[in-house]
């Protein structure tokens, strides 16, 4: 243990704490900017700066670990004269703009320039011209960017695919596409991990409600949405509203209120997939197909981007179902078009989802007698919801409990723990099980699965009737990356793989809301689980929507005309 | 009344003479990777601010060049401004009346020219092809990549041992650098911002005789795998160190009774003790390194013999012949190679050259190590004869003012023309033709003969050390690439058509530093064994000190001292002193840890492995 004095309260901490570390432990939180945990400990921004008695030049706090006797102060004169000054510098190549940014009032700039007070600034206003693909799902502004490098550092460290790097030298060095190639052949996977993990408004998803208010204008079009199961975790969080006091209802209201048509639950199509995606493992298990390589899970667009580029090879080892997402918008734009009798071109199909990477895999083309045109129209990611909720002065808190649209009402446990990583292996799991005995499994059995791994895979075997199954779950695409090595190398072999490019899976997406140092997936996770626990059906087969399905379009799964519309040929 | 006055500078004159030698200092460290276009702006800036500001080239052109290359750098330039940067510059170079001006332009055009790429990705996409690469500039400019930060911090700790331990884990040879290595990693040693670099050298040699015989660490498992290497010098006694640490059956094939190449043979004992070499080589063979003496690959067994008999083999043959001067009487008696030469004094069969006058040609490390070998044979004059002049040398500036202070004549100027040989066929000594430095040709000043009559400079030894050669025609034979008479290898080391085989070290590159053959030994070692099937990873667990939060003041830096010129030159005992303890330890507190501070917490990062 080392004792040291800062602000002068002796404090006593563990050799090896930081002196931010060690300040926090007695209630002073040391400002900071740049710093992320285990992330991004280089000390660039210098506003955690403290003063150590007998030192001329300042220290950060957040990278310099206490020493026995150390004297610091963190509130020092010259603490406090450099670390305004700082602050100072980063505003005046800052384009603060505040009142148009999606980050205003989440801002962790922003904030520090409040708390700081600062009024005024003596330095002259710098700003760059750069020049960015705005029709791009994700959008970086160059005057916004403060050069933490947590972009560059979540893409490296965590998702290992180095799209963001150091651009240009001396004064003019900025964050910039890793190698100078243009965003849309960068290999980025659209995770989203960057926009969470920026504390400004220098990157954001391409706001698309535009869209929908267009299609709400215009009177031809039926408007049917669908919101996905990581959403009714988090898309409270900053309007007010404790997860309790959230209920994925509370948005069934208020989208009838803006003049959706139907609203319905990904929740259902999850179930969909679950069918098809485990009604074809059990295929090609026992067709002897999955006995060198896995088979892997295919809803995370992300993965689908990131297996794209990074493992062409293995392509043919995804599952061919789409995603819930995807499987939601053929859905309504063949079987539900038919039963309302209208022309498919007329259903606007829109998804809410923590993702951007979905805005990316709805281009995805559908063909279908005479229709030529996307499942899905239009993505909006949990934040643009948030937004477009306060812009239309709905207010959370007095929403009451809609009821979703039948004929697709009923969405099973196993559907809502798709958000969660673990959850499509789980109720796959439950499913298959169901699918080759008969009869259903205990709903826990597969618990073993659940869980946020930051570090590595979580791998499990289970028995289903005789025949042990080996699977293996994985969030994070730096994870990923050595998962697919280690089954390149033969290090392992699963027959199962379930991939989500987000840490913690859907409910830490890329397209959730945004709390700066903070890792949120696992809470969010756990409300999933929670209500999974809480509902009355938990396997998807026993959805009686689904079983009504097949009966009245589908015919069974993997069936010629679940081939046509619910699976896709994945193409680099 | 006084007529006139002495003039003394002023207070700010004074100051500012300071502040250009801190400049000198930061442009010496300058870290490569920097923006070319930037700099030149940089540069054109301050040589505007010399402008007298009579001429209007350079008064107004200089800053309207600076105006254009500001819109390059912001992205608002277009191809033609590039088109006037060029002729701007041009008419400046040509109409300006003294050389603050066209120089300055010069210095503009030479980078038009120059990085022309680098303009054109700023014109076309507002983009810079360039990006910091050295994060850590020590780490970075050591060819072995040996943790330099991390050592200083442990001998700052007194933990000699476990700096050794850590140099180990990059490096086999820590005692033997710490004596002659070359010392790339000082150049840009960011310390040099404040006052100098740090005696990164002098701390090896600090940690390497302050922590007394530190044990190699265990060998990995045994792979049953084969691995011959030929030649035993740095390149080759590196390689076998890691391939055996990997639990490979390593065997070094040398043809001279002792191991060490030309740190036993070439390079004088009085540099690198031969019993100070011996302890790396010590350490070395203790991991179970087998060696076979006197074996020549080409003579007793061919490489391809060799190849059959093993898993795997490394040419590390080195650079061990020497060239010629094309002079008619070089074969006569008294004319000596240099590398013969240092060979023969390494074998203890030291030729007495008392009362003889010798001369040596040629002015590298080589050349340095011939004259100060003689001076301690007993010759009565030594002379270095070298065509350019001592700036010219591509010797350390510390060998060749060794060499002066040891008593060496340096004819400087001279180039060799013919050799004077006796009816009986022994060297009387050398014509050379006097020159005088001429003009500069691609950064390097050429000579032309003065045109005044040869001179004699007698001599009854003449040591030839204008270069080494590489003894390739066993390997070409026998189907291994050869170009431009050095052993072609791909960047792995190895050949994509001979499976198996390898080469490094001076004879795949040349005559080179010792470093870079440990380097190239680490690097063909960690590749010899993924071809073999393995990913065998050397570590060191060795905690790295936390970086010290003091300021760091002004610091003399430590030099190493030398034993007095006129008694050392009666001995081939080591030259150099070892830093103090006390030395040392103020010496690695001038260490800025670059690997915390700065870039290189972001970008540096630590190989704990490889």
């Amino acid at each position: 243990m080392v004792t040291l004095t800062i602000d002068q309260m002796k404090v006593t901490v563990p050799e090896g704490t930081t002196i931010m570390e060690a300040a926090a432990s007695i209630h002073i939180d040391i400002p900071k900017l740049c710093y992320l945990k285990g992330i991004n400990e280089i000390s660039a921004c210098r506003v955690c700066v403290v003063e150590m008695e007998g030192k001329d030049k300042l220290i950060t706090s957040c990278n310099n670990v206490v020493e026995e006797g150390m004297v610091i102060y963190t509130n020092s004169p010259k603490v406090r004269l450099n670390r305004r000054k700082t602050v100072s510098m980063l505003l005046s190549q800052h384009d603060g703009q505040c009142i148009t940014c999606s980050r205003s009032m989440n801002c962790s700039l922003q904030k520090i320039a409040n708390d700081f007070n600062i009024l005024d600034n003596p330095f002259k206003k710098e700003f760059v011209h750069r020049e960015w693909d705005k029709t791009f799902p994700l959008i970086r502004d160059a005057n916004k960017c403060i050069k933490c490098m947590r972009c560059i550092q979540i893409c490296d460290k965590v998702q290992g695919l180095n799209v963001w790097d150091v651009s240009g030298t001396g004064a003019r060095t900025t964050v910039d596409v890793s190698r100078n190639r243009d965003i849309r052949v960068a290999d980025c996977s659209l995770c989203g991990q960057c926009i969470t993990h920026c504390p400004v408004g220098a990157l954001r998803e391409r706001d698309d409600t535009s869209m929908l208010f267009s299609a709400l204008e215009d009177e031809n079009k039926i408007v049917v949405a669908q919101i996905a199961p990581a959403v009714r975790a988090a898309w409270a969080e900053q309007l007010g509203l404790s997860r309790e006091e959230a209920p994925v209802e509370k948005i069934v209201t208020a989208f009838r209120r803006m003049g959706i048509d139907y609203v319905f639950d990904t929740t259902f199509s999850a179930d969909l997939t679950i069918m098809e995606e485990g009604s074809e493992f059990v295929k090609r298990l026992q067709d002897g197909d999955l006995e060198e390589y896995p088979m892997f899970t295919s809803c995370c667009p992300g993965w689908v981007r990131f297996i794209k580029t990074q493992y062409p090879d293995m392509i043919g080892r995804l599952s061919t179902a789409k995603s819930p997402q995807q499987m939601f918008g053929a859905v309504m734009k063949t079987y539900f078009a038919k039963k309302l009798g209208v022309d498919p071109e007329r259903i606007f199909t829109l998804s809410i989802m923590p993702c951007l990477a979905k805005k990316a895999e709805r281009e995805m083309d559908l063909f279908y007698e005479e229709y030529a045109g996307h499942d899905i129209d239009c993505v909006l990611t949990t934040r643009e919801l948030d937004r477009m909720l306060r812009a239309e002065h709905l207010n959370p808190q007095f929403l009451e409990e809609g009821e979703f649209d039948s004929p697709f009402e009923v969405g099973t446990g196993a559907g809502v723990i798709f958000g969660a990583t673990g959850g499509v292996m789980e109720a796959a799991l439950r499913s298959a099980y169901f699918l080759v005995t008969g009869e259903n499994p205990d709903a826990d059995a597969f618990h073993e699965i659940r869980g946020v791994k930051r570090q590595g895979w979580t791998e499990a075997e289970f028995d289903v009737a005789g025949n042990v199954i080996h699977v293996a779950v994985v969030s994070g695409l730096g994870n990923t990356g050595k998962l697919m090595e280690a089954i390149r190398r033969k290090e392992v072999k699963y027959e199962f793989v379930e991939v989500m490019a987000c840490p913690g899976g859907c409910a830490g997406g890329g397209g959730q809301p945004i709390h700066d140092g903070q890792e949120l997936a696992e809470e969010r996770g756990s409300s999933l689980y929670f209500l999974d626990r809480n509902t009355d059906i938990r396997f998807s087969h026993d959805n009686p929507d689904i079983q009504n399905l097949y009966e009245e379009f589908f015919e069974k799964p993997l069936s010629h005309r679940a081939h046509q519309l619910l699976h896709t040929e994945h193409q680099v | 009344m006084s007529r006139l006055e002495i003039v003394t500078p002023d207070r700010a004159q004074i100051v500012m003479e300071g502040l250009y030698k801190d400049l000198e200092r930061r442009i010496e460290s300058s870290p490569p990777g920097i923006c070319p276009v930037d700099m030149s702006r940089a540069f054109l800036e301050l040589c505007h601010a010399q402008t007298c500001g009579k001429c209007v080239p350079c008064r107004i052109g200089l800053g309207q060049l600076k105006n254009l290359i500001n819109d390059v750098l912001d992205g608002k330039a277009t191809i033609e401004t590039l088109g006037l940067i060029r002729d701007t510059a041009r008419s400046i170079m040509d109409s300006a009346d003294c050389a603050i001006g066209y120089e300055a332009a010069n210095m503009v055009y030479k980078g038009v020219i120059g990085f022309r790429d680098d303009y054109l990705e700023h014109i076309m996409y507002n983009r810079c092809l360039m990006s910091l690469k050295l994060p850590v500039p020590c780490v970075s400019l050591c060819p072995a990549r040996v943790d330099i930060p991390g050592y200083i911090a442990l001998v700052r700790e007194e933990r000699y041992a476990d700096a050794v331990r850590l140099i180990r884990k990059d490096n086999p040879l820590p005692t033997t650098c710490g004596f002659i290595c070359e010392h790339p990693c000082e150049a840009k040693c960011r310390r040099n911002m404040i006052d100098d670099s740090v005696n990164i050298r002098g701390l090896k040699r600090a940690a390497a005789d302050f922590a007394g015989k530190v044990p190699p660490p265990p060998c990995s498992e045994e792979t049953g795998k084969r691995v011959a290497i030929v030649g035993g010098g740095p390149g080759g006694l590196s390689a076998a160190y890691y391939l055996r640490l990997m639990g490979h059956d390593v065997t070094i094939y040398e043809m001279l009774p002792k191991l060490g190449g030309m740190l036993r043979y070439g390079i004088p004992n009085y540099r690198l003790p031969k019993e100070r070499l011996d302890e790396d080589i010590e350490a070395i063979l203790a991991t179970g390194v087998k060696v076979q003496y006197g074996t020549v690959i080409g003579k007793n067994c061919s490489v391809s013999e060799l190849r059959e008999q093993h898993d795997a083999v490394l040419i590390s043959i080195g650079a061990s012949t020497d060239k010629k001067l094309g002079l008619e009487g070089e074969d006569a008696k008294g004319v000596i190679s240099a590398v013969q030469f240092l060979r023969d004094v390494g074998h203890g069969r030291c030729e007495c050259l008392e009362g003889q006058e010798v001369a040596v040609i040629g002015g590298g490390n080589v050349s340095m190590d011939a004259v100060r070998t003689a001076v301690r044979l007993g010759a009565r004059k030594v002379s270095i004869v070298y065509r350019r002049r001592v700036a010219d040398m591509t010797a350390l500036e510390e060998e060749i003012q060794g060499a002066v202070a040891e008593g060496v004549e340096v004819k400087t100027l001279m180039a060799p023309s013919k050799i004077e040989v006796s009816e009986d066929g022994y060297v009387k000594g050398i014509w050379v033709t006097p020159q005088m430095i001429s003009r500069i040709q691609n950064g390097r000043a050429s000579v032309m003969p003065t045109g005044e009559e040869d001179i004699f400079i007698p001599c009854e030894t003449l040591v030839v050390a204008i270069g080494q050669d590489i003894l390739y025609e066993h390997f070409e034979e026998n189907g291994v690439p050869v170009q431009r008479g050095k052993i072609k290898t791909e960047k792995y080391g190895g050949f994509d058509d001979i499976p198996g085989v390898f080469a490094g070290g001076d004879c795949a590159t040349g005559p080179s530093t010792v470093i870079s053959a440990i380097a190239a030994g680490k690097v063909i070692a960690a590749n010899i064994d993924e071809y073999l099937g393995f990913h065998h990873e050397i570590t060191c667990d060795v905690e790295i000190p936390e970086p010290r939060l003091d300021d760091r003041p002004p610091c003399g830096r430590v030099n190493m001292t030398e034993r007095e010129a006129g008694e050392r030159v009666n001995d081939f005992e080591g030259v150099e002193n070892c830093m103090s303890e006390a030395e040392a330890y103020q010496e690695s507190g001038r260490c800025l840890r670059c690997d915390h501070f700065g870039f290189g917490v972001f970008k540096g990062g630590r190989d704990t492995k490889w």
